[in-house]
C-alpha cells in the first residue's frame, strides 16, 4: 500500500494506528485497505466524495462496524484483536454523529452524565459536577434542564460533543457534525471543535467544511473509493494537491464556492 | 409556531359530538326494528326482565371483584413477562441463537392456540397430574393461562416498540461505552415503552373481556355468576346485566387509549418525539 503514508509521531505510540483496514457492506467494499497513523495532538481532517468511506472509517474505528480485515491500534493497544472488551475501547474513543443521535427522553444533563455514570459507574454527583462545568465552558449551562427538543440544531450538537467528551476520551471523532445544520448555526459548532483542537485534543472529523478544515487540521487526508489516495498538510493540500482526483475534487467544491 | 392552547379541542369535541349523534341515530333504528318484531314480547321477558335483572344483579357485580383481581395480577405479571421476551427475542449474535429459538417458539405457540384451550389443558392438565405441591386452585391456573397467552401478544407490541426505535440511539449509547443491555434498559427500553402504551392499553382491554374464559375451569367469575343465576331464573337477563357491567369498564379504558394515540400523533406532527 503505497499511498498510505505514514507520518511518525516524533517517536512516541501513536494515539491511534491503523493498517490495511478493509470493510465490505455485502458485495459492497467500502474501505480497501486504509493505513493511518495519528499521533496525539493532531486533528485529521478526512475528505472526498459521498461514499468514499468517510463515515465508515469513524465508524470502524470506534467498533460500531466490525472490520473484515487489518487492524486499529489505539495508543499501542489493538482493538481489533480477539477478545478484545469492545465497551472499554468505546469509552476511550467519542463520536459525534451528523444527527446529534441525542437520547430524546433524557434531559441534556442525563444525556451527558449517562456515560459516565452507568459505563464508568461514578457516583451521580460527580458526574453531575463535571457535566455542569463541561456544559458551562460551552455555553449550555442554562439547558441543563431542557429536553434535547427544546433545543437549536447547533445547541444539540454542542451537547452531543460535551456528551462525548463527559467520558474524557483519548481520542474523538467527528462525523460530518456540520452536515445537518443549518447555516447560521454551524459557526456555533465549529467554534466548540477548534477550541477543543486549541486544548490539544486528538480529533479525526469527516467534514465537507474545506475552509475549516484548512484552518485547523494538521493534515488533510482525501478518501477516494475506500483509500487515503493523498495526504499532507493543508496548505499543500488545498493549494497544490498532487493526485488528479484530488484536484477534481476540491475543483468541484470550489465550483460550488465551498472553499 | 405556537399553538393555542386546546388547540384541538374542537376537532376532539366534535367528533366526539358526530360519533354520539350516529351513535344514537345507529342503536334507534337498531331498537325500533327490535321492539316491532313479531317475537318481542316474548325477548323482552326473557332477556330484559326487569324482576330477574333486580335479584342477579348484585351477585353478578360482587363475582366481577373476581375479574377485577384475575385482570389486576395477571396484567402485572404479563407486562413483566412480555418486556422480558422481547428483550431476550432482540438479544444480537448466534450466541444468543438458542434463546431466541426458545422465546420465538414461545410467542408462536401461545398466538397459535385458542385461549380457552390453554385454559383447559393448563386448568385440567397440570392438577391431574396430582404432583405434591402444585396447587389445585383454578384461580391459580386462571392466572397462569392468561398470563401465558397475553404475554405472547404483548412481547410482541414491545418488540414493535423496540425495533421502532432508530438504530442511530443505540450506536449513541454503545458509543459511550455502555454494554448492550445497558444499552436497552436505558436507552431504548425507555423510549420504546412511551411508544407502545396505546397499543399495550388495547390489548389490555382484551385481557379484560377474556377473563371470562377462566369460568371454564371453574373459577366462579362474573360469567359463571350470570350463567348460575340463568339457570336458576330460566331467564337470559343476568347475561344482559353481565354485558352493561362490562361496557361500563371497559368504553372508559377504549376512550383512554383513544385519547393517548391521538395525543402521541399531536407530539409526533409537532416533532417533538423524532
Amino acid at each position: 500500500m503505497s499511498v498510505g503514508g505514514r507520518v511518525d509521531g516524533g517517536g512516541s505510540t501513536p494515539a491511534l494506528s491503523i493498517r490495511d483496514l478493509h470493510k465490505s457492506f455485502g458485495k459492497l467494499q467500502v474501505l480497501r485497505g486504509i493505513d493511518l497513523d495519528v499521533a496525539e495532538h493532531e486533528v485529521i481532517a478526512l475528505i472526498g466524495a459521498s461514499g468514499s468511506g468517510k463515515s465508515t472509517l469513524l465508524r470502524c474505528i470506534n467498533l460500531l462496524e466490525p472490520i473484515d480485515a487489518g487492524r486499529i491500534l489505539i495508543q499501542g493497544d489493538e482493538i481489533t484483536a480477539r477478545g478484545v472488551k469492545v465497551d472499554r475501547i468505546r469509552r476511550r474513543v467519542g463520536i459525534v454523529f451528523q444527527s446529534f443521535n441525542l437520547f430524546p427522553h433524557m434531559r441534556v444533563i442525563d444525556n451527558v452524565t449517562l456515560g459516565p455514570r452507568k459505563a464508568l459507574r461514578r457516583s451521580r454527583d460527580t458526574c453531575e459536577a463535571d457535566a455542569t462545568a463541561l456544559l458551562d465552558r460551552f455555553g449550555l449551562a442554562d439547558k441543563a434542564r431542557d429536553f434535547p427538543d427544546r433545543l437549536s440544531g447547533g445547541q444539540q450538537q454542542r451537547v452531543a460533543i460535551v456528551r462525548a467528551l463527559a467520558m474524557q476520551p483519548d481520542l474523538l471523532l467527528l462525523d460530518e457534525v456540520t452536515s445537518a445544520l443549518d447555516p447560521e448555526l454551524v459557526a456555533e459548532v465549529l467554534d466548540v471543535i477548534r477550541e477543543l483542537a486549541s486544548g490539544g485534543m486528538t480529533m479525526l472529523l469527516a467534514t465537507h467544511e474545506m475552509g475549516f478544515a484548512r484552518d485547523i487540521a494538521t493534515r488533510v487526508c482525501f478518501l477516494d473509493d475506500g483509500r487515503i489516495l493523498e495526504q499532507g498538510p493543508p496548505a499543500q493540500m488545498f493549494a497544490a494537491p498532487r493526485e488528479g482526483r484530488t484536484r477534481q475534487f476540491l475543483n468541484r467544491i470550489i465550483e460550488a464556492g465551498r472553499l | 409556531m405556537r399553538r393555542a392552547p386546546g388547540w384541538a379541542e374542537p376537532t376532539a369535541f366534535r367528533s366526539t359530538l358526530v360519533a354520539l349523534i350516529s351513535t344514537v341515530v345507529f342503536f334507534g333504528f337498531i331498537g325500533w326494528v327490535a321492539v316491532n318484531s313479531p317475537g318481542w314480547s316474548a325477548i323482552q321477558e326473557s332477556f330484559l326482565n326487569g324482576r330477574v335483572f333486580a335479584e342477579s344483579f348484585p351477585a353478578i357485580a360482587r363475582s366481577f371483584a373476581v375479574n377485577v383481581q384475575l385482570f389486576l395480577i395477571a396484567e402485572v405479571l404479563i407486562l413483566a413477562l412480555g418486556l422480558a421476551i422481547a428483550v431476550l427475542r432482540s438479544l444480537p449474535g448466534p450466541v444468543f441463537f438458542p434463546v431466541r429459538l426458545l422465546m420465538t417458539a414461545y410467542v408462536d405457540v401461545f398466538r397459535a392456540l385458542p385461549g380457552v384451550l390453554v385454559i383447559y389443558i393448563l386448568g385440567f392438565g397440570i392438577p391431574g397430574l396430582a404432583l405434591p405441591g402444585v396447587p389445585i386452585e383454578p384461580f391459580f391456573y386462571a392466572v397462569v393461562a392468561l398470563t401465558l397467552i397475553y404475554s405472547a401478544y404483548v412481547s410482541e407490541v414491545y418488540r414493535a416498540g423496540i425495533d421502532s426505535i432508530h438504530p442511530s440511539q443505540e450506536a449513541a449509547a454503545r458509543s459511550l461505552g455502555l454494554s448492550r443491555f445497558q444499552s436497552l434498559r436505558h436507552v431504548i427500553v425507555p423510549q420504546a415503552i412511551r411508544r407502545v402504551i396505546p397499543p399495550l392499553l388495547n390489548d389490555f382491554i382484551g385481557l379484560q373481556k377474556d377473563t371470562v374464559l377462566v369460568s371454564y375451569i371453574g373459577v366462579v367469575e362474573i360469567f359463571r355468576q350470570s350463567y348460575i343465576k340463568q339457570a336458576g331464573n330460566f331467564n337470559f337477563t343476568p347475561y344482559l346485566a353481565t354485558a352493561l357491567v362490562f361496557l361500563a369498564v371497559t368504553i372508559p379504558l377504549a376512550r383512554l387509549t383513544d385519547w393517548l394515540i391521538a395525543r402521541d400523533k399531536r407530539r409526533q406532527a409537532e416533532g417533538g418525539l423524532a
